[in-house]
């Protein structure tokens, strides 16, 4: 059986379920790649983030509390 | 003081999932929106999506989180992103709470919702996470849908849909 999604009419109140259309399981499929490439492009760049500040507090002498004390 | 008035129906998934909830023909006749979900993924992908009018929603979002063992705060851009839900990795049938509150849902101004979240787990990772996001729509709500960032909501997963009117 393929996916439904469940849509709720919010003039007649009426609720339904449908299967998803071909057009709309390739979208999701899609959507789920280019969310999941997002979070992964996302997550990188704070690690990278937080790496580059750790060098910087290394090459000071500062240890991560120390350094988190000075900017807070 | 503000009135909440419920709009539409409150979902309750079935037993094969579903792979998004969409609330279509908001009347325009309040303020703000305000959406309460219960949700839980079907498989172990953790995040909830929000989108408006048929459109993926593009925008920002900046959140504050804990997860039981750090907190921690970041931002990003994806997808209209509102939070995380409960996988079914987590413990059984537990689910994930969200309100997510769109304020001025009618105007013409980009939508900025808040959105308070907690995910459900009796091990040492639960996620409690405010959340603000920016939505790049400059038109009234006509129409709402959640939807996991993949797999599916999971069966018992609930959503509903209030307008907020103020006096």
């Amino acid at each position: 059986m393929a996916d439904t999604k469940i849509i709720v009419n919010c003039e007649t109140g009426e609720v339904s379920e449908v299967e998803l259309t071909a057009e709309e399981i390739k979208q999701r499929e899609a959507d789920a790649i280019a969310y999941a490439k997002a979070k992964a492009d996302e997550e990188q760049a704070a690690a990278e983030k937080a790496e580059a500040k750790a060098a910087i507090a290394d090459r000071l002498g500062l240890t991560a509390d120390e350094l988190a004390l000075l900017l807070g | 003081m503000a009135t909440y008035i419920q709009i539409g129906s409150t979902v309750t998934v079935g037993a094969g999932g579903a792979a998004n909830i969409e609330f279509t023909s908001i009347p325009s006749t309040y303020t703000d929106l305000v959406v309460k979900l219960s949700a839980r993924n079907s498989s172990t992908d953790g995040a909830v999506k929000i989108s408006f009018n048929g459109n993926s929603s593009t925008g920002t979002y900046r959140f504050l989180q804990g997860s039981g063992a750090a907190a921690s705060s970041s931002n990003g851009s994806a997808f209209g992103y509102v939070g995380n839900e409960t996988m079914s990795t987590d413990t059984a049938s537990t689910f994930s709470s969200f309100e997510i509150y769109i304020p001025n849902a009618f105007g013409t101004t980009q939508k900025s919702i808040s959105t308070d979240n907690v995910t459900e787990n009796n091990g040492t990772t639960a996620y409690a996470t405010m959340l603000a996001t920016l939505v790049n729509l400059t038109s009234a709500i006509t129409s709402l849908k959640l939807e996991p960032s993949a797999n599916l909501f999971a069966q018992y997963t609930t959503a509903s849909l209030y307008g907020i009117l103020k006096s």
